[in-house]
């Protein structure tokens, strides 16, 4: 399997990537670490006539605590991020959740940004940052803007983003005091897509249960805390809400009884951690 | 860097196993092709191209890869390591980890053996004491039909145990500053 033809230019600046993609609109790729997009080339699933290379952009490289958010731009490896000082404490959920991202060899190469931007529905990474209330900072040639993470997704593999747009950074929020965080999943195999990825936030008023893998696109909701009566029928009821699908890994129902199992098993650990 | 033309062959050039090395590429081409067809590097082998199966991982500016997910020309200017810089002379003696996998029946058909040898060194570069836990995590990233994984494992620890026993360090550079002793 061998990519279709396309043009190639290592953007030195963001200008020049943004010029780029201004030129060639949908016709034009952003290659950061590849590691979703080379499968999809290699099996022509993706024809981009230009692949703009912006991993040698300087700016795109940082990683940036302001103590409310951490920022990580563009060019960020996950290898990079999970070495990240802190991390753990600085936002356990992303911690945890990036363990689950591929494996150590893709995540070497690939980027948080790039993740994103894949918009896969088992994506550990669009999980936590939906399920935290995370942000995307698009940019073009012209304008920045920035989305909320929910309304940044819109389906498997589609997004907000324009053509002429790139992610130049994304933004999860990081940990509040006594608020606990959690991400479980279950797959075949360690590395493989997730049947069922969770992830959990819990503070003193409210629980935040986070489900990928399940609908087309990841799902979040606001749930009683497990010591409510209402807990698991509100549980029950978001597992039946997600439409579950048979497939070749899973059926529906035995997706549903993950949403159940191990969401709660999530839920009591991101209680149990509250800080 | 010049935006380059998808139908022309442009020269590509970085370090491999230490030694300088070009060729040409089109844009399309991938690391993987680029070592074997153009280089004539054919130990680096290739399962599946689309980043499961582990067998083209390579090292690329000391960090893992799987050359099937990277291209010829994003490499230029990089330092490439693959399994031929492994031999401590070029091929005719084997490194301490390649000794334990022929000791340990660590492969059978050898198809994926480079992608394993790889990772490992990356490994025991980067974490000379990784617990079996750690080792078996960063080989679920490569896929064996052959052994079952048991002596692959064996053959990990073993190699590490040697490494750990001589003081070896996979990699020259990789060297520990001097501890402060105040006895």
């Amino acid at each position: 399997m061998k990519p279709a033809a396309f043009d190639y230019l290592r953007a030195g600046d963001a200008a020049e990537a943004l010029e780029a993609l201004h030129q060639e609109g949908g016709d034009a790729r952003i290659l950061a670490g590849g590691q979703s997009l080379f499968p999809m080339l290699n099996m022509r699933l993706a024809r981009p006539k230009l692949l703009v290379d912006v991993m040698h952009v300087a700016e795109f490289g940082r990683i940036d605590d302001d103590g409310r958010t951490i920022r990580i731009g563009a060019g960020v490896r996950q290898a990079v991020l999970e070495r990240h000082v802190d991390l753990k404490a600085r936002q356990p959920m992303l911690a945890a959740a990036l363990a689950w991202v591929g494996h150590a060899q893709t995540r070497a190469r690939g980027t948080v940004c790039g993740s994103i931007a894949h918009a896969d529905p088992s994506g550990e990474l669009p999980l936590a940052l939906l399920t935290l209330g995370g942000s995307v900072h698009l940019r073009n040639r012209k304008k920045r803007r920035v989305l909320a993470a929910n309304a940044f997704t819109t389906g498997m593999m589609a997004t907000q983003k324009g053509d002429d747009e790139l992610i130049e950074a994304v933004s999860f929020p990081v940990a509040v005091p006594g608020t606990g965080y959690a991400f479980r999943e279950i797959g075949r195999r360690h590395g493989d897509f997730a049947i069922v990825a969770c992830a959990a936030v819990v503070d003193a008023a409210k629980t935040v249960l986070g489900i990928g893998g399940v609908a087309d696109m990841p799902v979040r909701r606001e749930l009683p805390l497990p010591a409510d009566p209402a807990f698991a029928d509100a549980l029950n009821q978001f597992a039946w809400d997600l439409d579950a699908r048979d497939d070749l890994h899973a059926t529906g129902r035995y997706r549903r009884d993950l949403v159940r199992q191990l969401g709660r098993q999530t839920i009591e650990e991101a209680a149990s951690c509250r800080a | 860097m010049p935006r380059l033309n998808a139908d022309t062959r442009h020269r590509v050039a970085f370090t491999l196993n230490g030694r300088p090395v070009s060729g040409q590429a089109e844009p399309r081409m991938l690391l993987s092709d680029f070592l074997r067809h153009e280089i004539g590097a054919t130990g680096t082998h290739l399962g599946c191209e689309h980043g499961v199966c582990g067998a083209c991982t390579v090292q690329i500016d000391g960090g893992l890869a799987r050359a099937c997910l990277a291209l010829a020309v994003q490499t230029e200017g990089a330092d490439v390591r693959t399994v031929e810089g492994l031999s401590p002379d070029g091929g005719a003696t084997l490194s301490i980890l390649q000794e334990a996998f022929r000791e340990h029946h660590g492969l059978q058909c050898g198809f994926c053996t480079p992608g394993f040898l790889v990772t490992l060194d990356a490994l025991f570069r980067d974490d000379p004491h990784a617990s079996e836990t750690h080792i078996r995590e960063m080989l679920s990233g490569h896929l064996c039909r052959c052994t079952g994984y048991a002596p692959i494992i064996k053959a990990a620890l073993a190699a590490q145990a040697t490494l750990l026993a001589r003081g070896a360090v996979a990699h020259p550079d990789d060297t520990m500053p001097e501890e402060d002793v105040h006895a």
